[in-house]
């Protein structure tokens, strides 16, 4: 498969998960697991360009799939828009949530580069946070919106 | 999880070959249930018959008065088709209201109702449409499809190819959802056609059934208020920690009576 733009290669139980494959053999750590049990949105990674909880989908499943981490947001200059609007708008406290609600966010903004607040919460139902109670989170995609669409 | 072995299959063909060698090999449709259940060790098969492989098994197509889904078509696949959108809107609505984004760019229309969940969407829909629902072996209505709390007829080797949806004069869904899993705790899909009005109910009972009653006061005044006062016995109504049987028989009628307003306007 591809993660993050790179042909990648590896050797894996039939039942293991995408989660543990990006985490465990490939160390990409940004994917959390909050969960286990597709509820909380902390493992959400996007597959061939939507977004999928990466607990739940086997490895073997996206088996030459284009994966999107949120390792593979930033470029070696900047922050992807909307990690910069998460930094700026204070949409983050502890952060174990924050990777799975970029990466969810970002694609609401793909296919709706304009969201209401209302479709914002709405498109969250998946991504739990325990700490920020959604405020700054919503502003944060809507500036994240806005950088994307002028970019 | 326990071990199992992971095999993509080419074709229907090629699925139902692998299913008739080895009796404990199950279908891989989203995953969106079957993963999570796994993962309990609720289950142990030894294969897992992953559908993505199979070409057109995602399609949407016009079929004479019909919308013909394939089985492996996703609820966003649903939601955002255009036909669907266009002849069926309730339909688009009713996937579009599952569980969150994610949950519906991997789950699909087979594998919901090959599971039959009591408080699954879909089976509302299909009994309402008066849908029938293809298979390796047969072709069913939607209502002799459901049997009970996650049985169907389906046999252990057979697939569900395709449903096809008869496009309704109007329809409309209302739910009460659940609000972590966005389940029903009680759904109506209020559909009327040529043939009449038909009423399926999901989440209420151990399997979605037509509260007949509301069809034949609907059927003779379409208006929320030919069944506002209407009551249902409450003996086979599902209780657990979301709603008792009382509030659940309750949540039928204003889950009707709301659908039937969202047609009527
Ligand atoms: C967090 C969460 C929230 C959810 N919320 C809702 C909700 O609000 N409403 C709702 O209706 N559902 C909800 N679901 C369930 C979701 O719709 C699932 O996608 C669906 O029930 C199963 O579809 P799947 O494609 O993932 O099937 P899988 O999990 O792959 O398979 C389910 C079962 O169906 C069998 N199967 C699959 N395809 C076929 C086929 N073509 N022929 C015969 N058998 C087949 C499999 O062998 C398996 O036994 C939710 C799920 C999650 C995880
Ligand atoms: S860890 Fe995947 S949804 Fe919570
Ligand atoms: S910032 Fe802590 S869980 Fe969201």
């Amino acid at each position: 498969m591809t993660v993050n733009g790179k042909a990648v290669t590896a050797d894996v139980e039939d039942r293991t998960l995408l989660v543990q494959l990006l985490r465990e053999q490939l160390g990409l750590t940004g994917t959390h697991v909050g969960c286990d049990t597709s509820q909380c949105g902390a493992c959400v990674v996007h597959v061939n360009g939507a977004s999928v909880k990466s607990c739940s989908v086997l490895a073997a499943q996206c088996n030459n799939a284009k994966v999107l981490t949120i390792e593979g947001l930033a470029d070696s200059q900047a922050l992807h828009p909307m990690q910069q609007a998460f930094k700026d708008n204070h949409g983050l406290q502890c952060g174990f949530c924050t990777p799975g609600m970029i990466m969810s966010a970002i694609d609401l903004v793909q296919n709706n580069p304009d969201p209401t607040d209302a479709e914002i919460r709405d498109w969250l139902e998946g991504n739990i946070c325990r700490c920020t109670g959604y405020q700054n989170i919503v502003s944060s995609i809507q500036a994240g919106a806005r950088m994307m669409q002028s970019r | 999880m326990y071990d199992f072995q992971y095999t993509k299959v080419q074709s229907i063909d090629d699925a139902v070959h692998h299913m008739q060698q080895d009796e404990e090999a199950v279908l891989l449709a989203g995953g969106m249930t079957l993963l999570p259940a796994l993962k309990q060790r609720l289950a142990q098969p030894t294969q897992l018959l992953d559908l993505s492989g199979i070409e057109n098994f995602s399609s949407i197509s016009v079929d004479g008065d019909a919308i013909r889904i394939a089985a492996l078509t996703t609820h966003a696949g649903v939601a955002g088709s255009p036909l669907v959108q266009v002849h069926i809107p309730a339909l688009a609505a009713l996937a579009n209201s599952i569980g969150d984004p994610q949950v519906r760019n991997r789950g699909t229309l087979g594998g919901s109702i090959a599971n039959a969940d009591p408080a699954a969407d879909y089976p509302a829909a299909l009994v309402a449409l008066d849908a029938t629902v293809i298979t390796t072996k047969q072709t069913i209505a939607a209502e002799d499809f459901f049997v009970d709390l996650f049985e169907t007829v389906l046999e252990s080797d057979e697939i569900i190819t395709a449903v096809s949806f008869p496009k309704p004069r109007r329809a409309a869904y209302a739910k009460f959802a659940n609000p972590a899993s966005r389940y029903a705790v009680v759904g109506v899909f209020v559909a009327e056609s040529d043939a009449g009005c038909r009423v399926a109910v999901t989440g209420a009972q151990g399997s979605v059934f037509r509260w007949q009653e509301a069809e034949a006061a609907l059927s003779s005044e379409f208006d929320a208020k030919s069944i506002e006062s209407l009551t249902l016995p409450t003996d086979d109504m599902n209780e657990d920690l979301h709603a008792t049987a009382d509030y659940r028989a309750h949540l039928v009628v204003v889950m009707a009576c709301q659908a039937v307003r969202e047609i009527t306007g």
